[in-house]
């Protein structure tokens, strides 16, 4: 008995200090978001004179209002609409064309399937940076310049999908697609009818990783928009900053930056419910 | 209800032949059983039948109309899988209905037909939930009514109880017969496991090595096996081989059933054995003996019957009408 009493001291303990380091982790982790925010509710002169504020002041609607309307080159308003379509974009053009590449690569067979899923896997070590100066030329001669499609389309491939569909369908059983065949269903069908509701949970989880690795596109859109309304929000803060001797409008670019994490995180917060569903219940 | 002909079906995986020619006349409402042990080709037999499998040479007949090159869909059969092959995100009514809204059969007639099906198989109270939040059994019943509810000319069954239990495998066995027996359907069923076979099928086709070694009633293959392979096969214990050296013969082995094994004393039977050890069923007696040459021989005895003593000797009889003689090349003699 006090053998077990000292052991739950123990642990009594050690889990306090668990949590106290944990605590101390977010707070570190948290403290410059905190910080932006305090800088995004108080006047230029605050944010300038020594000490900075810890606590948040009284410009918050004025801040965020001008942010959102007028911004400092283009409306932040715009640039958040910008930067949605653009994410949404190559979400879920990625989801759809890589499904379907997987569907074909591990349902049907034809003449250099194999060639072709190693074609694709093989574009996973071409990242954007590596083929950026020819994929401008060809975005250019399209006209895509300052367009949303030219946002999107260059960067909807993904190996990355397509390889983790085709590895989720390869763990169907294969009874299912032939229990679908005597059923009568053509392949489209049995794609739309069991293959899709199937891999729902695979589509949600990747379309939270998809969905922020096109809200954190930079170079892409840095070089493929120069107009200021064609702006996405992740690069447009960058534009934000002063060239040579302006001044830095610090609370409007601090609002900008806090808005521009709001979207990735409703994303998470919204989809963290159909992520531990998939975890939790598996269906095969 | 229909006719199912096989005629000299070849089937080859590459250059890989794994079936040699194999040919049935199936009556309608007959149930045939296909039996062998893993490997034989037993199902790749019956999924050429389905249309999941091409057919290397030869001709499959549904009703009398060539469906080598027919779609599954078109051949007008349902098929029961190993594994059920439920769709998982469905509900019970859903995954019998499938097939129905796929060839747009009216929604009142699909909820006529599954709920009639149901009913049968007494799946009425879980219709509405999905295949997971079911037993195995009842799984297994899901994937028959997604038969039944088709109204196909013919089922074709793959190993469908060999992931049930042992209690619950006989239980389904008897269903599947009543049920057949009730519907009348032509069916094809494969199985490894030959009480299966005996029990269910009115002829069943003994597998090997790509080759129909014997096609007939279970109870006429049990009696006059054709090969030694299917004497070996069907029956359990299995027959006793006795090699013909030993005995004088020219022949290459000699098969007795177990239960034709008659003991004797020492030096009285037709040849001599050593009692290696002994297994009380309660209704019946296993005697495992050894003879000189090292061959295993099992008889079967009353349970009630004198047991004797491990190591003991004693002499092994049999009536000349059960023997049968087989040659070298495993086909019978006689």
């Amino acid at each position: 008995m006090a053998q077990r009493s000292g052991m739950v001291e123990k642990r009594g303990l050690s889990h306090w200090l668990v949590h106290l380091g944990m605590i101390l982790g977010v707070v570190i982790i948290f403290f410059p978001i905190w910080l932006a925010f305090v800088a995004s509710t108080v006047t230029q002169s605050d944010i300038i004179s020594p000490p900075m504020p810890l606590w948040p002041g009284d410009q918050f609607f004025e801040n965020y209002s001008k942010a959102l309307v007028s911004g400092i080159n283009a409306p932040v308003g715009r640039m958040l609409l910008n930067s949605t379509i653009m994410a949404l974009g190559i979400a879920l053009g990625k989801i759809v064309i890589s499904i379907l590449s997987a569907f074909a690569i591990v349902y049907f067979r034809f003449p250099g399937r194999k060639l072709f899923f190693w074609l694709i896997f093989l574009t996973l070590m071409l990242p954007v940076e590596v083929r950026i100066v020819p994929t401008y030329q060809v975005a250019a001669n399209f006209g895509l310049l300052n367009s949303y499609s030219g946002l999107i389309f260059p960067l909807i491939a993904s190996a990355t999908a397509t390889f983790l569909f085709r590895q989720f369908f390869m763990t169907v059983p294969d009874e299912l697609a032939e229990a679908a065949r005597v059923d009568g269903a053509s392949a489209m069908r049995f794609f739309w009818d069991i293959l899709l509701p199937m891999s729902r949970t695979n589509m949600a989880a990747l379309f939270v990783i998809l969905f922020i690795y096109g809200w954190n596109q930079y170079l892409w859109p840095l070089l493929i928009t120069t107009d200021p309304e064609m702006n996405t929000i992740v690069m447009g803060i960058k534009q934000m900053f002063p060239s040579g001797d302006d001044f830095a409008d610090w609370p409007v670019i601090m609002a900008t930056s806090i808005l521009a994490m709001l979207p990735p995180v409703i994303v998470v917060v919204g989809m963290q419910k159909l992520f531990i569903r998939g975890l939790v219940d598996s269906e095969k | 209800m229909a006719t199912i002909k096989l005629d000299d079906i070849h089937k080859s995986f590459g250059k890989t032949p794994v079936i040699h020619g194999v040919s049935i006349d199936v009556k309608e409402g007959e149930f045939i059983v296909i039996v062998g042990p893993s490997g034989c080709g037993k199902s790749t037999l019956l999924r050429m039948v389905a249309g999941l499998e091409t057919v290397t040479r030869g001709e499959v007949r549904i009703d009398d109309r060539r469906v080598n090159e027919a779609e599954p869909m078109d051949r007008d059969i349902a098929m029961v899988f190993q594994n059920y092959a439920l769709y998982p995100h469905m509900s019970v009514f859903d995954n019998m209905a499938y097939g129905l809204k796929i060839a747009r059969v009216p929604r009142a007639e699909i909820t006529e037909r599954v709920t009639a099906a149901a009913q049968m198989l007494q799946l009425e109270p879980y219709l509405g939930r999905k295949p997971r939040e079911l037993s195995g059994g009842q799984r297994q019943r899901v994937a028959m009514g997604r038969a039944i509810v088709r109204k196909p000319a013919a089922f074709l069954f793959d190993e469908p109880l060999s992931n049930l239990d042992a209690k619950l495998r006989v239980q389904m066995r008897l269903e599947i017969k009543a049920l057949q027996k009730e519907l009348g359907i032509t069916s094809l069923y494969v199985t490894h496991d030959q009480i299966e076979a005996m029990t269910l099928a009115d002829r069943m086709i003994v597998m090997n090595a790509g080759r129909a070694d014997q096609i007939g009633a279970p109870l006429e293959v049990y009696a006059n096996p054709r090969t030694a392979f299917v004497a070996g096969f069907i029956g359990s214990p299995a027959t006793n081989f006795l090699p013909g050296a030993a005995l004088g013969l020219s022949a290459d082995s000699l098969a007795v059933r177990p239960e034709h094994m008659v003991l004797s004393a020492p030096g009285q039977g037709k040849i001599d054995a050593t009692l290696t050890f002994a297994e009380a069923l309660g209704a019946e007696t296993l005697l495992h003996f050894r003879l000189e040459g090292g061959t295993q021989i099992t008889t079967r005895q009353d349970g009630t019957a004198p047991v004797p003593a491990p190591g003991a000797r004693a002499g092994l009889t049999w009536d000349a009408r059960h023997q049968i003689l087989f040659g070298t090349d495993g086909l019978r003699l006689d």
